[in-house]
C-alpha cells in the first residue's frame, strides 16, 4: 500500500476540528489554549506534508512549521501568563467570565 | 556691476531683521539700538555707493555714448520654476529711479533708526516694550522695500509689495494692547489686499498677453547684454507684443489698457489714492517714526513707483494715463481740504501725504513725451524725492512734539516756538517746503509738475494750483497752532516741553538741510523717463514760478491772519459754513460709507446668507452623516458581547460561508 499525502491530510483534518470544537465549547482557558495548539499543530502537519509530496526539492514549508513552533511557543508564554494574571483577578480561569473587554 | 554689493544692501536688513528678531530679547535695549542703526548705517553707504556708481562712473553699462542712461540688470537668479515658460526671478535692476529710490530709501531709514533709539523711551529713559521687535520689524520693511524698488520683474516687485504690506501691518499693530491700533492695522492690511487683488489680476493678465514678467522687457529693448534702454521706439517694438492682445476687448476698453488699470489699482492701494485712502489717517496709531518711514515717505510712494516703472506701458495707451490724471486729481485736492480741520496733528501730515502723493500721481499722468520731453515723469520723481525729505522731517518733528507733550493734538500744544526752538525751525522749514516756497526744496518739484500739468490742459493746472494753495494754507495752519496761537500752557501731571535728545534732534536737522538744498539738485540730469538727460532751467517756466509762489505766499498770508495769534474769526468761519467744516471734518464721511457698504451690504446681504447657508446646509449635511453612523454604532453594539467563544463560532461560519460562496462561483 503506497503512503499518499490523504494518509496525513485526513488526521491532520482530524485534529483540527478536534481543536476547533475544544476551542468554541471548553470554558477553561487552559482546555482552550490546549486546543489552540491541537489546530495550529494541524496546520503544521499540512505544511509539512505539501512540502514533502508537492515541492520535494525546496524546504519552505519546513522552515515554515519551525517558525510556527517558535511562535506557538511565544504565544503560548504569553497566554498563560495572561491567565495567571486573570487568575490572580478572579480567582478563576472561566471565559464567561472575562466579557469585560468589550467596553 | 559686481553683484556683491547689490546683494549685501538686501542682505544686511534681511540680516539685521533675523538677528534682532530672534536674539533680540538676549541682548540689552541699547545694543539692540546700535545694532540696528549701525546695520542701516552700512546699508545706507553701500546703497550711496551704488547710486553713485550708477549715475556718475560713467560705463557703458550705465549709459551709452549719447548720454542715455541705461537699465542695468546686475543680477538675476531664477528663484521659483515653475514649469518651462513660467520662470519667477528674484534680481537686481539699476535704472535711474530704482537708484534715486535706493537713496531715498536708506536716507529715511537710517534717519528713522537714529530717531527711534530717542523716541521710543520716555522721559526717564525707560525704553518702549517690544523694543527690540521694533528695530527687527524696521529692519524687515527696509529689506523689503529695498526689494521692491529693485525688482527686475513684476513678480519680484509683488512679492515685495506684500512684504512691505506685511511690514506696515506688524508696525502699525505695534502697540498691540492699543485696540484702535489692533483694527488699524488689520484696517491697513484688508483695504491694501483688496487693492492687490486688482493688482494680481492685473499681473496675470500682463503677462499672459505679453509672455514676460520683465520690466526690461515690458518697457525696453536691449541694447548689450544684460543691458536695456528705454525710448519711444522701444515702446513701439513693445507695441508688437501688444498686437495680438489690441484685439481682445473687455467693455470697451482693450486688455492691455485693463490690465494697467488694475495694475494701477494695487498702486492706488498702497499710495492711498481715493477711494481707498481710508487706512492711511488710521495707520497714525503706529509709532511716530513708523508714519515717519512708512506711511509718508517710502511705502506711500511705492504705487507712483509701479507707475513710474511700467510708464512706457502707460504711455501706450492714454486712456490709463487719464484715469491717473483724474484720481490723483480728485484725491489732491479732497485730502487738502480734509487736512484744512483736522485737529490731531499726524492726521494732518497724513492727509498732507495722501495729497502730495496725488500730485505726484497727476504729474505721471500728464507726462506725455512731446512735452517738454516727459517733464512731468521727471518732476513727480523729483517731488517723490522732495516729499520725502520735508515729509519725513514734518513727521519727525511732529514726532518730537508728541514726545514732549505727551497728546496728539494741536489743542494740547500752542505756543511752542520758545520751549522747542530746534524742533520749530526744522518743523518750520519743512512747512516752507512743502508750501513750495523759494528756494525750499518743494518749491522747484512742484513748479515742474505745475508746468506740466499746464503743458496738458488749463484746467488740470488751474486745479492743482488751487490744491498747492490749499497745502500752503493747512501747512502753516498746523505750523501757527503749534507753535503760535497762545501762551503754552503746561498740562497739568507734565513738565516743561524741550527740545529731545541729540538722536532725535539731529535727524531733523539733517532732513532740514537736505530740504533747503535738494531743490538745486540738477534732476533732471539723473531721472528722465528714457534715461536721456533734460535740462530743466532751459525750459523754466517763470510765469508758472512766480504763480505758484503768489498762490504759496497767499495761502501762508491767509493761514497766518487767521491762526498766529488767538482770535474769533475760525470758530466764526467755522459757524458760516457748518455743512462743509462737518464734511471735510468727517473726511466727507468714507469711513462711515465703507462701514455702510461692510456691514450693512456686504455682511447683511451677502455675508449672513452664506453663513446661514454653511451652518445648516454644509453643516447639516455633515452632522447628519455623523447622527446617522452614531446611532447606527448604537443598533449593532449588542453583537459584541465579549464572549470570545461566539466569535470564533461566527468567524467560523463566516469563513465556510465564504468557502461555500467561493466554491459555488468556481464552478460555474
Amino acid at each position: 500500500m503506497e503512503i499518499t499525502m490523504i494518509y496525513y491530510l485526513i488526521p491532520a483534518l482530524v485534529m483540527f476540528c478536534c481543536g476547533l470544537y475544544g476551542f468554541i465549547t471548553r470554558k477553561n482557558m487552559i482546555a482552550m489554549l490546549i486546543s489552540l495548539e491541537l489546530m495550529l499543530n494541524a496546520v503544521d502537519i499540512n505544511f509539512v506534508v505539501f512540502n514533502r509530496f508537492l515541492f520535494p526539492e525546496q524546504m519552505e514549508g519546513m522552515f515554515f512549521t519551525l517558525f510556527a513552533i517558535a511562535m506557538a511557543a511565544a504565544e503560548t508564554a504569553l497566554a498563560i501568563a495572561i491567565i495567571i494574571n486573570v487568575f490572580r483577578w478572579g480567582k478563576r480561569i472561566d471565559v464567561s467570565d472575562l466579557t469585560k473587554l468589550k467596553d | 556691476m559686481e553683484a556683491t554689493i547689490p546683494v549685501l544692501i538686501l542682505a544686511i536688513p534681511l540680516f539685521m531683521f533675523l538677528f534682532l528678531g530672534i536674539l533680540g530679547k538676549y541682548m540689552s535695549h541699547k545694543l539692540a539700538g546700535i545694532l540696528g542703526t549701525a546695520g542701516m548705517g552700512v546699508t545706507l553707504i553701500l546703497a550711496y555707493f551704488t547710486a553713485f556708481t550708477y549715475f556718475f562712473a560713467g560705463t557703458p553699462e550705465f549709459v551709452d555714448e549719447a548720454g542715455q542712461r541705461l537699465q542695468c540688470v546686475v543680477f538675476n537668479v531664477d528663484w521659483l520654476q515653475l514649469y518651462d515658460q513660467l520662470v519667477i526671478r528674484l534680481g537686481f535692476l539699476l535704472d535711474p529711479i530704482s537708484a534715486m529710490m535706493l537713496v531715498v530709501i536708506t536716507t529715511i531709514s537710517f534717519m528713522v533708526h537714529l530717531y527711534s533709539n530717542g523716541y521710543m523711551r520716555d522721559h526717564h529713559g525707560v525704553w518702549e516694550k517690544g523694543f527690540q521687535r521694533f528695530y527687527a520689524f524696521l529692519s524687515l520693511f527696509s529689506f523689503s522695500m529695498l526689494g521692491l524698488v529693485v525688482a527686475t520683474n513684476i513678480f519680484q516687485m509683488y512679492i515685495f509689495w506684500e512684504l512691505v504690506g506685511a511690514s506696515s501691518y506688524l508696525l502699525i499693530g505695534f502697540y498691540y494692547t492699543k485696540p484702535s491700533a489692533v483694527s488699524a492695522s488689520k484696517k491697513a492690511f484688508i483695504v491694501t489686499r483688496f487693492a492687490d487683488l486688482g493688482f494680481l489680476i492685473g499681473i496675470l493678465v500682463l503677462s499672459w498677453y505679453t509672455g514676460t514678467f520683465n520690466f526690461t522687457e515690458l518697457t525696453s529693448v536691449p541694447v548689450a547684454d544684460g543691458v536695456s534702454a528705454v525710448s519711444l521706439t522701444t515702446a513701439e517694438g513693445v507695441k508688437n507684443i501688444f498686437a495680438s492682445s489690441a484685439v481682445p476687448t473687455f467693455m470697451g476698453g482693450s486688455v492691455m489698457t485693463w490690465a494697467l488699470v488694475l495694475i494701477f489699482m494695487g498702486g492706488m492701494g498702497k499710495s492711498a489714492m481715493m477711494p481707498l485712502h481710508i487706512w492711511l489717517p488710521d495707520a497714525m496709531e503706529g509709532p511716530t517714526p513708523v508714519s515717519a518711514l512708512i506711511h509718508a515717505a517710502t511705502m506711500v510712494v511705492a504705487g507712483v513707483y509701479l507707475v513710474a516703472r511700467l510708464f512706457p506701458l502707460y504711455l501706450m495707451e492714454p486712456a490709463s494715463l487719464t484715469i491717473v490724471t483724474v484720481v490723483g486729481a480728485i484725491t489732491a485736492l479732497y485730502a487738502a481740504m480734509v487736512a484744512c480741520v483736522q485737529i490731531d496733528i499726524k492726521r494732518v501730515l497724513a492727509f498732507s501725504s495722501i495729497s502730495q502723493i496725488a500730485f505726484m500721481m497727476v504729474s505721471l499722468g500728464v507726462a506725455t513725451p512731446d512735452f517738454h520731453e516727459g517733464l512731468g515723469y521727471m518732476a513727480s520723481m523729483f517731488h517723490l524725492f522732495t516729499h520725502a525729505m520735508f515729509k519725513a522731517l514734518l513727521f519727525l518733528g511732529a514726532g518730537a512734539l508728541i514726545h514732549a507733550i505727551g497728546s496728539n493734538d494741536y489743542t494740547d500744544m500752542h505756543g511752542l516756538r520758545k520751549y522747542m526752538p530746534v524742533t520749530h525751525i526744522t518743523f518750520l522749514i519743512g512747512c516752507l517746503s512743502i508750501a513750495g516756497i523759494i528756494p525750499f526744496s518743494g518749491f522747484f518739484s512742484k513748479d515742474e509738475i505745475l508746468s506740466s500739468c499746464l503743458g496738458n490742459s488749463t484746467v488740470t493746472y488751474i486745479w492743482m494750483s488751487l490744491v498747492a494753495g490749499l497745502t500752503a494754507f493747512y501747512m502753516f495752519r498746523l505750523y501757527y497752532l503749534i507753535f503760535w496761537w497762545k501762551e503754552h500752557k503746561v498740562r497739568e501731571g507734565h513738565h516743561t516741553p524741550h527740545d529731545q535728545p541729540w538722536t532725535m534732534t539731529l535727524p531733523l536737522v539733517i532732513l532740514a538741510a537736505i530740504s533747503c538744498v535738494a531743490g538745486f539738485i540738477p534732476f533732471g540730469n539723473f531721472v528722465t523717463w528714457n534715461g536721456e538727460p533734460y535740462d530743466f532751467m532751459a525750459h523754466f517756466d517763470w510765469n508758472v514760478a512766480t504763480i505758484s509762489l503768489i498762490v504759496a505766499v497767499a495761502g501762508i498770508a491767509v493761514a497766518t491772519w487767521l491762526y498766529r495769534k488767538e482770535n474769533s474769526v475760525p470758530a466764526k468761519m467755522r459757524a458760516a459754513i457748518p455743512a462743509l467744516w462737518d464734511w471735510c471734518y468727517h473726511r466727507f464721511y468714507f469711513d462711515e460709507l465703507y462701514m455702510f457698504i461692510t456691514h450693512k451690504i456686504i455682511f447683511g446681504c451677502i455675508s449672513r446668507p452664506i453663513a446661514w447657508f454653511d451652518r445648516h446646509v454644509v453643516d447639516g449635511a455633515m452632522d447628519g452623516m455623523a447622527y446617522v453612523t452614531n446611532k447606527a454604532a448604537y443598533a449593532i453594539r449588542c453583537m459584541q458581547s465579549g464572549n470570545v467563544q461566539m466569535y470564533v463560532w461566527i468567524y467560523l461560519l463566516g469563513a465556510l460561508l465564504l468557502g461555500a460562496v467561493t466554491a459555488v462561483c468556481l464552478m460555474f
